[in-house]
């Protein structure tokens, strides 16, 4: 195979390719990191490279294709890790400089699942510090560029993982998804990304931002990889109480199942003022295409969702100002060299190492839980989280799926919306109910602006209903031809 | 919301003293103006009446009312098991004598 196609493939062209010696795992890592050293100077989506540790991984399954055996489902395929994950011995920044020099001595348990799922790991990708952000600008090590424009955002908070399977730089990666982070750069790179459930993919080993919210998930050229990847990284882990022991599994083999019959809801909340013409265009082409393969489409109301973007950012700086208390400079990380006491060395550490948004959501946080307005915030907000969450539980009588646009407008210049919090924050308006709700989710590639900017589509399951909502996907995907 | 619209600079200093963190002369109007936008913008929720309505804390607690813990949703059972080892652990510290996380003096006497 020549050099340059061993950089555009799928995961299951990859590992097929090396099943059958046209390739090797060496091969096909050796000519992403050699990709990935011309192409991401200008993305810059790698924060660090773990070649050592892949190639150790790449002999392994060339060892074992060479002996004939039944290679794993990740063989030999080259995946990039978002950075808020622990990788034994490599560097975990989180975006932030708080975390600079400190290397986890463990591996989250997604990291481990895909490495004994053959799956070769290039190295760490840049996002949002602490995963706070749309359109990864708040990273300490510089923003990401989107490969499709370059001067526009990736999207965030995992820019990293969506340039980087969108420029060929891996074949599928991790990110991770509070609000929005999986799903928006997805789509402004014109890549699949998924949000399982919550509970369906162990966090162990995840730098935490908002527990309650946090998950893991892939990001992928096609839907039957992310389908492959969700078959790994799914199921129960003693190590994160919070992972459900529901049955997993069956991803792959659910996309065969024809969508014929199943009945498609239409929200029209996420159809109102704000949506880009050519977004709804693409939205309603993916609809028809839905309607043409025998699906039912119907419209559902969420009546709360204006509401799930203040509820959203009352609930996750809340949670957020608890979880980055623990960065300190006591145990790991930064620590500045001249404090005076134990709580000069806390202020002074944290006063460098956090970036403005970080502080800024900090501070919102510990407002929304100080005495005095616990109720009026904190509470309010968990309050409307349940009329929020009833929403898609009441939509999900009527419906097998939702489908609906993933944002409001495809990837913005950089700079465009760094001075103002408040239009960076409602760039999350069609992902973060969702996410408050704990519903699967995902988006898939549905056209080009006319200025030839990626759109997404999102489609949303039901809890624990990954096998349909990727079956839609998966739909929505062939008609685009 | 009583406050919404009015965030004080001192209300800005006293939650960063609470939340550890230093802000510098410059970054306290900015925090203070951001604050009140975004508090302003969370108001809406005020629209709503939620009186009857129960907090959400976890997404579990939404499914299957009492049954949620038949899924495991829950605790390990509380056996001792291997940890990360300790020098591992040490080897990320920024100062430490091998066995404990070094500090300034805590106490002035």
């Amino acid at each position: 195979m020549t050099v340059e196609s061993l950089t555009n493939l799928t995961i299951e062209e990859a590992r097929s390719a090396v099943a059958a010696g046209r390739t090797t795992a060496t091969a096909l890592a050796v000519a992403h990191y050699d990709r990935i050293e011309v192409e991401d100077k200008a993305i810059n989506s790698y924060l660090a490279l773990s070649r050592e540790r892949a190639l150790v991984q790449a002999e392994k399954i060339d060892a074992m294709a060479q002996r004939g055996e039944e290679l794993p489902p990740l063989a030999g395929v080259p995946v990039g890790i978002k950075d808020v994950l622990a990788m034994r011995g490599a560097p975990a920044t989180a975006g932030s400089l708080i975390l600079k020099g400190y290397r986890p001595p463990y591996d989250a348990t997604t990291v481990d699942r895909l490495e004994a799922a053959g799956a070769v790991l290039l190295g760490k990708l840049n996002c949002d510090e602490f995963a706070m952000g749309s359109s990864n600008e708040n990273s300490a090590y510089g923003p990401v560029r989107n490969p499709r424009a370059m001067d526009r955002v990736p999207g965030g908070s995992s820019g990293g993982s969506a340039a980087a399977v969108s420029a060929d730089l891996c074949v599928a990666s991790l990110g991770t998804d509070t609000g929005g982070s999986i799903r928006q750069p997805a789509a402004f790179c014109g890549v699949v990304g998924v949000l399982p459930t919550y509970g369906r993919v162990s966090r162990y080993g995840l730098i935490a931002f908002a527990s309650s919210l946090d998950r893991v998930g892939p990001f992928t050229k096609n839907v039957k990889d992310a389908a492959t990847m969700l078959e790994v990284l799914a199921g129960k882990d003693a190590m994160d109480a919070t992972s459900s022991d529901r049955p997993a599994g069956g991803y792959v083999d659910a996309l065969e199942k024809p969508v014929e019959g199943l009945r498609i809801g239409v929200p029209e909340e996420y159809f109102g003022e704000g949506l880009d013409p050519e977004i709804r265009a693409a939205v309603e082409k993916a609809l028809d295409g839905l309607k043409a393969a025998g699906c039912t489409i119907k419209k559902v109301s969420l009546p709360h969702t204006k509401y799930a973007v203040p509820t959203y950012y009352v609930i996750a700086t809340a949670e957020a100002s608890s979880n980055l208390s623990r960065f300190d400079g006591v145990r790991f990380g930064l620590r500045t060299a001249e404090a005076k006491s134990l709580s000069d060395l806390f202020r002074k550490t944290r006063d460098a190492g956090f970036g403005p948004e970080v502080k800024r959501r900090i501070l919102l946080g510990t407002y929304a839980l100080s005495a005095g307005y616990y109720d009026a915030y904190y509470k309010k907000a968990q309050q409307v989280r349940t009329l929020l969450t009833r929403d898609f539980l009441a939509a999900f009588n009527e419906v097998d799926a939702i489908v609906a646009p993933v944002t409001p407008t495809p990837a913005f210049k950089l700079g465009e919306k760094t001075d103002d919090p408040i239009k960076m924050y409602l760039e999350d308006i069609y992902s973060v109910a969702a996410s408050l709700a704990g519903i699967c989710g995902m988006s898939v590639p549905c056209g080009e602006t006319s200025a030839a900017l990626p759109i997404g589509v999102q489609v949303l399951g039901r809890h624990f209903d990954e096998a349909t909502m990727l079956r839609v996907a998966k739909a929505i995907e062939a008609a685009q031809g | 919301m009583s406050g919404q619209s009015g965030v004080t600079i001192e209300d800005v200093r006293r939650v960063a003293e609470l939340a550890n963190l230093e802000l510098t002369p410059e970054e306290e109007p900015r925090m203070q103006r951001d604050l009140n936008a975004i508090l302003g913008h969370i108001a809406e929720l005020n629209e709503l009446n939620t009186s009857d309505v129960p907090p959400m804390a976890q997404v579990g607690e939404m499914l299957d009312g009492n049954a949620v813990h038949t899924h495991g949703e829950t605790l390990r059972a509380d056996l001792v098991q291997p940890s990360v080892d300790r020098a591992a652990v040490m080897a990320s510290a920024p100062e430490t004598d091998g066995r404990f996380f070094k500090v300034p003096k805590v106490i002035e006497r």
